[in-house]
């Protein structure tokens, strides 16, 4: 087709709609996105993703889309919002993904602020919510939307199915058969290529705004780091309004030709991930440490044999499994030890989780316990740490295969540079670097330097082999009243390394001591309270037992033991903490969406909670307001208990 | 949200029917009638009849008196597989699943009655029933899609929470694809939200197949949102026939409920 003769004449692969037809060209019978439908994966090969994006950019011409305009894409990874992403983009026009679980007042947000013309939302739930602020938002056109059951009704000026609009599309094309190949050759790398809003921990979310160049650079990074090819298969599950998802499962699988695959639902992902065995794959701590939560609990239910076995070869992996992967000296007697329980435990648990031909898997987002990042490691799943953000088009720093150390988020990346700035603070630069804030000139200038530096709001060190270890958020370092630094997150997370322990939130600048909320693991506590039978009736309910405070408290000596180690920390131990009565929400606006604490909004929230762990109270009256799904409130009263912990003295060695 | 449904002709009705087990009077000249495209709600108190009423219409139990016209046809007397086979399907105040087989055997087990092939080549899984059998699966696929079940497709339904088992319920009713669906306390001991979720699926069914409904319901919230028309039993009788509206304003209905002194 002549579509491809012209891009190819050109050559250039700067933009994702030339790249698609490159692939189209040479590679058209190529998986390139599959989705599980009505129980069987659909597969559609570049050429099929190229026909369907180009019908939907001229269905969308045809309404008129016109260069420049910005279409919102609400909904759970589909190929047809993926090629969404790529039909806006054909067009020269901007795609913004929204967070598919956003409740109505964060969609109206984005949709006005972005000044959002055409919408395509995957099903009926996403349509009501656009429709419920259109009237605020009166520059919303053109609603699509994919699945068409429980639509017939709608009446509503301005709504059509995708495969109309599409099917308008293929009339489009008989009639201008150029239009779309010529748009596509208008693009240029530096265009502004999509705009993603990052859920902030503290005010409105701000859309940034990455050009072609900077994700097509990133990719490259992700590309060379870890040698991906064509070959590689991913499992897209991320919401799609996050960065992570818009590089590994659009940028990089455009830039190196493979193949993206849908899961059914989001209740089905694990299903599906055993069923496809990702090569190259992606989580965020909280799945690495559910994973894992899950595995104990049914071992810790297995048959003895098999939980002896278990138990006997994951020491031995615990002992030699990091060492094998890293290619270091391992005796013959433990080779074949491993080789054995490689047979026997690590691989029919890795087939089990869908892990057996991963050739490289990331975390980040936030810090990965020890033990969870050894567990996998130790198994032969080759799990690294990532450190980046939005603004930089996700990558920063990244561990390299043979030098992967847990307490460090591994080194700056090829054609990233690092540095710390005033008060600790990390601050890197990059052609991955974002374009700015969009409509926010203002904070585009707070967080860049004049010369091209980005504040990353985090504080680190760079240790001498250039590793970099993050602290915590930069604005969130504090002190306690004799000068101790008060690092909270980094106290929460060795709090969150319990599978016990679900979110934590900790208290102690200005103040005398360190205090601390915590919220426990339903599936790990009601499973340890099972074999206690220890009786409960909700979260609530459980939360509150005698007996979980003191599994907890054991947990919190914990940390206070490992803190004590470390000599500035040694002072910032726990003295008193109580147990959530129900669990931080999204929802409740205590997390963001991307399940970080919205420390200012507890601290507000929870005034009274935080004032009677600073008393001598040992118990506190709780009224708390919660949002249900269907944005619905409600209130929930408790009395929640509070509980004093042993400090431990300060062990570590002088320096 | 406007809708335009077209509510159709009669599709069942029972004329003056009568039932008494013993001394005991179930249900005493009651008739009735459900459109086709219509979700028609019985209310009543315990022991008003409501059960017996849809166990008359599919065959359970054969009033005394009266009789049952269903698409036209006038029977004395029907057996429930007949009915099944007609197009009546339901689900149960108890949940009634093979709670060994998984959530996929169990609505297969809906397709009974569509069945073609005979039981060796069943067996044998060759030719005609190979494709046969493949044909039902798709149609369970997009069931099992419809329910939003898929992540429990393979579970055995015994493992499953109740709200889930009761939807799983609903999908092997909507197997056999029924012009009239008859529900017995479909959301009896579900939360708030599993109540939601089920009487989205009952309006989905209703809108997307065109399946006539007959909800048996204490919910009177639920009843009064998703009913196109209510019927109230008191004692074996009909006291209230009519919209929601029209039935919430009816002095029979308010004294059946807060109860007269007579």
């Amino acid at each position: 087709m002549n579509d491809h003769v012209e891009a190819s004449e050109q050559g250039a692969r700067d933009t994702f709609p030339k790249i698609l037809l490159d692939l189209a060209a040479h590679r058209a019978d190529k998986v390139a996105i599959r989705e599980k439908f009505l129980g069987i994966w659909q597969s559609h090969t570049w050429a099929q993703s190229l026909d369907n994006v180009r019908d939907l950019a001229l269905g969308l011409a045809a309404h008129g889309f016109a260069r420049g305009d910005k279409i919102a894409i609400i909904g759970d990874n589909r190929p047809h919002l993926y090629w969404a992403v790529a039909a806006a983009q054909a067009l020269g026009g901007v795609p913004v993904p929204i967070y598919q679980d956003s409740i109505v007042e964060e969609m109206e947000y984005v949709l006005e602020h972005a000044g959002v013309r055409f919408v395509v939302a995957e099903d009926q739930e996403q349509v009501d919510k656009v429709l419920a602020v259109r009237d605020k938002v009166p520059g919303i056109e053109l609603i699509v939307y994919k699945d068409p059951r429980g639509m017939r009704h709608y009446r509503e000026p301005g709504l059509e199915w995708y495969e109309d609009i599409q099917k308008r599309g293929r009339d489009f094309h008989a009639d201008k058969p150029d239009y779309f190949t010529d748009e596509v050759a208008k693009g240029r790398g530096a265009d502004l290529g999509v705009m993603l809003y990052t859920s902030g921990t503290t005010g409105r979310p701000k859309g940034v705004m990455l050009s072609y160049d900077n994700v097509i650079f990133a990719a490259g990074v992700g590309i060379r780091h870890d040698r991906l090819t064509e070959n590689e298969e991913v499992v897209a599950y991320l919401p799609m309004a996050w960065v992570g998802d818009h590089l590994f499962s659009y940028g990089e699988a455009l830039c190196a030709g493979f193949t993206v695959n849908c899961p059914e639902s989001g209740e089905t992902v694990l299903q599906d991930l055993r069923e496809i065995g990702p090569t190259y794959y992606f989580a965020p701590p909280r799945v690495w440490e559910n994973i894992l939560t899950t595995v104990m609990v049914r071992i810790e239910d297995a048959a003895r044999v098999k939980r002896w076995l278990f138990h006997k070869f994951m020491k031995v992996a615990e002992r030699v499994g990091e060492r094998i992967m890293d290619g270091r000296t391992v005796g013959i007697g433990d080779r074949l030890l491993y080789g054995l329980g490689e047979i026997l435990i690590y691989g029919p648990l890795k087939d089990n989780l869908g892990m057996s031909r991963i050739r490289v898997a990331y975390t980040a987002g936030e810090a990965l316990g020890p033990e969870t990042f050894s567990f996998y490691r130790s198994l032969g799943i080759n799990i690294k740490q990532v450190y980046g953000m939005t603004e930089a088009t996700v990558f920063v720093t990244g561990q390299s295969d043979g030098d992967v150390r847990n307490d460090t988020v591994g080194g700056a990346l090829p054609g990233v540079e690092i540095k710390i700035g005033d008060g600790g603070e990390v601050m890197f630069r990059s052609a991955g670097v974002f374009m700015g804030y969009y409509k926010n000139d203002e904070a585009t200038a707070e967080a860049t330097t004049e010369d091209g530096w980005v504040h990353t709001g985090d504080a680190g060190l760079i240790d001498g082999d250039g590793h970099l270890k993050i602290i915590d958020r930069a604005k969130d370092v504090g002190a306690l009243t004799d000068g101790t630094m008060f690092a909270p997150k980094y106290i929460e997370n060795k709090l969150k390394f319990s599978p016990f322990v679900r979110e934590a939130v900790a208290h102690g600048d200005a103040r005398d001591h360190v205090t601390a909320f915590v919220n426990i693991d339903l599936d790990a506590v009601g499973n340890w309270a099972e074999r206690r039978s220890i009786a409960y009736t909700s979260y609530t309910d459980l939360a509150a037992r005698p007996e979980v405070y003191g599994l907890i408290r054991e947990e919190v000596e914990r940390v206070n033991r490992s803190l004590a180690e470390d000599d500035g920390l040694a002072g910032a131990q726990i003295r008193r903490f109580l147990i959530l009565h129900k669990e931080l929400d999204p929802d409740d606006n205590e997390l963001t969406r991307t399940r970080k604490v919205r420390r200012a909004f507890v601290a507000d929230k929870y005034k009274a909670l935080i004032d009677g762990l600073y008393s001598d109270a040992s118990a506190v009256d709780i009224e708390a307001e919660v949002t249900y799904e269907d944005g619905r409130k409600g209130t929930l009263k408790a009395t929640l208990t509070i509980e004093d912990v042993t400090v431990t003295a300060p062990t570590a060695k002088a320096a | 949200m406007e809708t335009d449904k077209h509510i159709g002709p009669v599709l069942l009705s029972t004329d003056r029917i009568s039932l008494s087990f013993g001394g005991v009077k179930a249900l005493i000249d009651v008739s009735a009638a459900v459109r086709e495209h219509e979700i028609l709600g019985i209310i009543g108190p315990n022991g008003a009849g409501k059960t017996s009423l849809l166990n008359c219409i599919n065959g359970v139990y054969r009033p005394q008196e009266g009789s049952i016209t269903f698409k036209g046809k006038t029977r004395n007397r029907m057996k429930p597989h007949q009915a099944a086979g007609q197009g009546i399907a339901r689900t149960f105040q108890n949940v009634a699943l093979f709670r060994g087989m998984s959530t996929l055997d169990n609505i297969m087990t809906g397709r009974n009655t569509k069945v073609r092939s005979n039981i060796l080549l069943q067996a044998l899984w060759w030719g005609p029933a190979k494709a046969e059998e493949l044909e039902h699966r798709a149609f369970v696929e997009q069931i099992i899609d419809f329910l939003e079940i898929q992540s429990i497709r393979k579970t055995p339904v015994g493992r499953l929470p109740y709200g889930l088992q009761k939807r799983v319920e609903l999908g092997r009713a909507l197997a056999a694809e029924p012009d009239l669906l008859l529900l017995d306390e479909p959301m009896a001991g579900m939360n708030v939200e599993e109540k939601e979720d089920m009487s989205r699926f009952i309006l989905d069914v209703n809108d997307e197949f065109g399946t006539a409904i007959i909800l048996i319901e204490h919910d009177m919230g639920v009843v009064m949102d998703i009913c196109d028309r209510v019927v109230v039993l008191d004692f074996g009788r009909k006291i209230a026939d009519g919209t929601p509206d029209e039935v919430r304003a009816n002095q029979d209905v308010i004294d059946a409920y807060l109860g007269v002194s007579h």
